[in-house]
């Protein structure tokens, strides 16, 4: 398997041990065969499918893109890309044309065997004019896509994007048997580790492993049985009384309780989700970068950590990219709570004091209202007064965030810093919540795009962090950490994914009984 | 009693047709509240990724863009040729989706029923017969302490005795089709405890009740006074003439076990109806709460007819008019 990652400048420098761990399990343990693992999930609705293009909960991204279907590349647990149904990929200079040769030898759970045409059928569904696919955005660069034999296909993208290849490991964009993919969405038919025998949406789903799978150095289980139990208490009750073998979501408020039981483990992870008080930069009084300063130095950021998340987080620096970003700029100057500096930047900005109406529900995260009023006492101090606005968490994402200039928000992150800041930095976007328009910004994000070189990158990659540290509309105050837990019979690898939870959703993969 | 039975029928006719329009102004009602409720299904879907276009794009595939009263009437045309329509959030039927899950809620119910109707009506016979004594005051007690205590509370506490201090009934009620009849039992005992521990105060007081009241008949002293024993006097003579009001409170609470189980379906994972009926609400999946809702309200119209018929039934001046 050659992966050529030099050259397309997707390795890190010093990072060349990941390609070892890209290439199999860590030595240290040897995995073994057998059991059934029973998950007891959060995050499973009535409403779901094993439709790619709806997923956006735990329940249907372990149990698709972990669990039952492929995508066409795969984040490893240590962050670096890899090869899961193409086996390797080039690009052209300018990055704009992209070949993926595909793994011989694949066959879907219904025996057919996995070509370029299930490829193409299965992007079509992202790509077309009226599709309602989440991934919509992140393939509308495709400009043409083809065949060129039965197991290579081309990409031509409108403009250079180095990361292409990361964006194809996107949980929505699984592969599906072309000329069936109705019925694969029915019944849940791909070409991943287990094979589909029950599935009753927001109940349960029972998979057994694919004899015939491609991978021989995961999908350690005979069997999986992933039950949806959405109230925490119900779930670390299941783990407690040995009812399944592991949970997603740990309640923080009873982690204590959990940590008490020798039998149950906790498994922690600081990714890139983090929660966000996005500002209207399009509007009163938010047009000026030093109310926005202003309020960035009137939050306690330790302080939510400590309160809203119970410690299970880090504090964040007003940018969306997190530790499992590639070029995540650890080095920042970071801002803290300064009331005195606050106060600076408000006279700055002509004012002596401050009044703004901040929305906030916990649909945007749990425990963002008392995170508002925490920011209220904190920015009271230098001289700013937050009125916090509780607004109905039904329809809060239509009717809240988006419409209000101030409110609470949460991002999961995403896998690249491109991904990332196009999703909701650059300018014009649709779900650029802030409205923020910056010239060298946008200049950089595009230049950053297509730009091979990975020096280079990370160097525009560390200035727009700083960009938006000190110019963005966004509040990002913290990054939320995944806590999820498992009974100690179970096995793990020495490095768990951050991407989600559960080991970036791939604990069906990577785990085994002990 | 030709005249009776032809009355009782008419009667029951009667009643049936009343339901019938009930169910309508049910539907009409949850229809219109659901509609007044922040956000639509593609909205609430769609969530944080909720665009425009993409909102555009299910509205029209599942015609939510037509006016509110073309959606009920087209509804309705379906719903009376029973034809309940396609869930949005899966594309499937909603009657096979709610199908197994309605058994599911019947099986927990009739479970529940079959512990909680004989206990409440035991213990409060006894009650009546001992009354005032520790026994009756102690089944008092217990009875209103958890009928008192918040239904997630009563099934903690019961999880805790019975799943890990004594690890007897699995804390996780995973029924699924295939199981076999014993582990179903096994794995819907503790939510059926937790029921029954509910339900059972109003039952058993209401049996208590209904019988002394009759105590101090005339007729009751007639029997005490030549030499019945109490306990005959109870089962004997207050009992049969104590029905009506008892069976109209099963009914009553065997409408709860159906209708009221959302909590602790959502503490014991068990997958009934409420949790459903809950989870299509936060989507605003009409179709499905329609179902939901007419069941539910199909359930309270046909136990009430029920009751009713059974009070007349167990009446001898109702069943042998002048």
């Amino acid at each position: 398997m050659n992966f050529n990652l030099d050259r397309r400048g997707l390795l890190k420098a010093g990072a060349a041990a990941g390609v070892l761990a890209a290439t199999g399990m860590p030595a240290v343990a040897a995995p073994k065969k057998g059991g059934t693992l029973r998950l007891g999930l959060a995050g499973g609705n009535t409403s779901d499918a094993w439709d790619g293009r709806t997923h956006s909960d735990t329940f249907m991204i372990l149990m698709a893109h972990g669990t039952v279907f492929d995508c066409l590349t795969e984040v490893g647990a240590d962050g670096q890309l890899k090869g899961e149904l193409a086996e390797s990929w080039e690009a052209t200079p300018d990055a704009k044309t992209w070949t993926f040769n595909l793994r011989q030898g694949v066959t879907f759970h219904n025996g057919k065997p996995f070509g370029a045409d299930d490829v193409l059928e299965s992007l079509a569904l992202h790509t077309a004019e009226d599709s309602k696919s989440a991934a919509k955005p992140i393939v509308a660069s495709i400009e043409s896509m083809k065949k060129i034999t039965d197991h290579q296909v081309q990409f031509t993208l409108a403009a250079g994007n180095a990361d292409f290849p990361y964006l194809m490991s996107d949980y929505h964009i699984l592969m599906y048997p072309a000329g069936q993919i109705e019925e694969a969405m029915a019944k849940g038919i791909g070409t991943g580790l287990y094979q589909v025998q029950e599935f009753d949406p927001g109940v349960r789903a029972y998979v057994t492993r694919y004899a015939d799978h491609y991978k021989d150095d995961a999908g350690w289980f005979d069997a999986v049985e992933a039950i949806s139990i959405n109230d925490a208490a119900a779930r670390m009750n299941a783990l407690m009384t040995n009812q399944v073998d592991a949970i997603n979501r740990v309640d923080f408020k009873t982690e204590a309780l959990l940590k008490r039981n020798p039998n149950v483990e906790i498994f922690e992870v600081t990714g890139n989700q983090h929660y966000t008080f996005p500002m209207h930069t399009n509007a009163e009084p938010f047009n000026d970068a030093n109310v926005r300063n202003a309020l960035k130095y009137g939050i306690n950021r330790q302080e939510l950590v400590d309160k809203i998340l119970l410690g299970h987080g880090a504090v964040a620096n007003d940018h969306p990219i997190g530790p499992a970003n590639q070029y995540f700029a650890a080095d920042l100057e970071q801002t803290a709570y300064d009331p005195d500096k606050a106060k600076y930047y408000l006279q700055q900005a002509g004012l002596t004091s401050l009044d703004v109406d901040l929305s906030a529900s916990d649909a945007a995260f749990a425990g963002a209202v008392d995170a508002a009023q925490l920011f209220q006492a904190s920015a009271g101090a230098g001289g700013i007064n937050i009125n916090v606005v509780r607004e109905p968490a039904d329809g809060y994402w239509s009717n809240v965030w988006l419409k209000k200039p101030f409110c609470a928000c949460y991002w999961s992150g995403r896998a690249t810093e491109d991904w990332m800041f196009s999703t909701a930095y650059e300018a014009g976007v649709p779900w650029n919540d802030t409205y923020w328009e910056n010239a060298r910004f946008n200049e950089l994000l595009l230049s950053a795009r297509a730009e091979l070189d990975s020096a280079k990158r990370g160097e525009m990659y560390h200035e727009m962090q700083a960009i938006t540290r000190t110019d963005g509309g966004t509040i990002v105050p913290m990054y939320a950490n995944y806590v999820d837990a498992h009974s100690t019979k179970l096995a793990r690898p020495d490095k768990i994914g951050n991407l989600w939870q559960m080991d970036s959703s791939r604990i069906t993969e990577r785990w085994w009984f002990a | 009693m030709s005249g009776f039975g032809a009355d009782l029928f008419r009667l029951v006719l009667k009643r049936l047709g009343f339901g019938l329009l009930t169910l309508i102004v049910v539907s009409l009602i949850i229809f219109g509240a659901v509609e007044l409720l922040p956000g639509d299904f593609a909205e609430e879907i769609l969530g944080q990724g909720a665009t425009p276009e993409a909102v555009a794009v299910i509205r029209e595939e599942l015609g939510l863009d037509q006016p509110v009263v073309t959606r009920y009437f087209s509804w309705l045309g379906g719903a009376l040729t029973g034809d309940f329509g396609i869930s949005f959030g899966n594309q499937r039927s909603v009657a096979e989706q709610l199908g197994p899950r309605f058994a599911n809620t019947l099986f927990l119910a009739l479970v529940a029923a079959c512990i909680s109707v004989p206990l409440a009506v035991g213990v409060g016979i006894l009650a009546a017969l001992y009354r005032n004594s520790i026994f009756d005051r102690l089944a008092n007690i217990t009875t209103l302490t958890s009928i008192s205590s918040p239904e997630f509370f009563v099934a903690y506490i019961l999880i805790l005795f019975l799943a890990v201090m004594n690890p007897i009934f699995p804390s996780l009620s995973n029924v699924s089709s295939g199981l076999d009849f014993g582990t179903r039992l096994e794995r819907t005992m503790l939510p059926a405890l937790t029921l029954t521990l509910v339900v059972t105060a109003h039952m058993m007081r209401m049996t208590r009740a209904a019988i002394i009241n009759l105590l101090a008949s005339p007729y009751i002293e007639m029997a005490r006074l030549k030499g019945v024993s109490p306990a005959r006097v109870i089962v004997r003579h207050a009992l049969p003439n104590a029905l009506a009001p008892i069976i109209n409170v099963i009914a009553l609470n065997l409408a709860y076990l159906i209708t009221g189980v959302v909590v602790v379906e959502v503490v014991f994972v068990y997958p009934g109806v409420g949790q459903l009926f809950v989870d299509s609400v936060k989507i605003r999946d009409i179709p499905i709460v329609q179902a939901c809702c007419l069941i539910f309200a199909a359930t309270y119209i046909l136990l009430n007819l029920t009751a009713d018929v059974l009070s007349i039934l167990s009446n001898p001046r109702l069943r042998h008019p002048k």
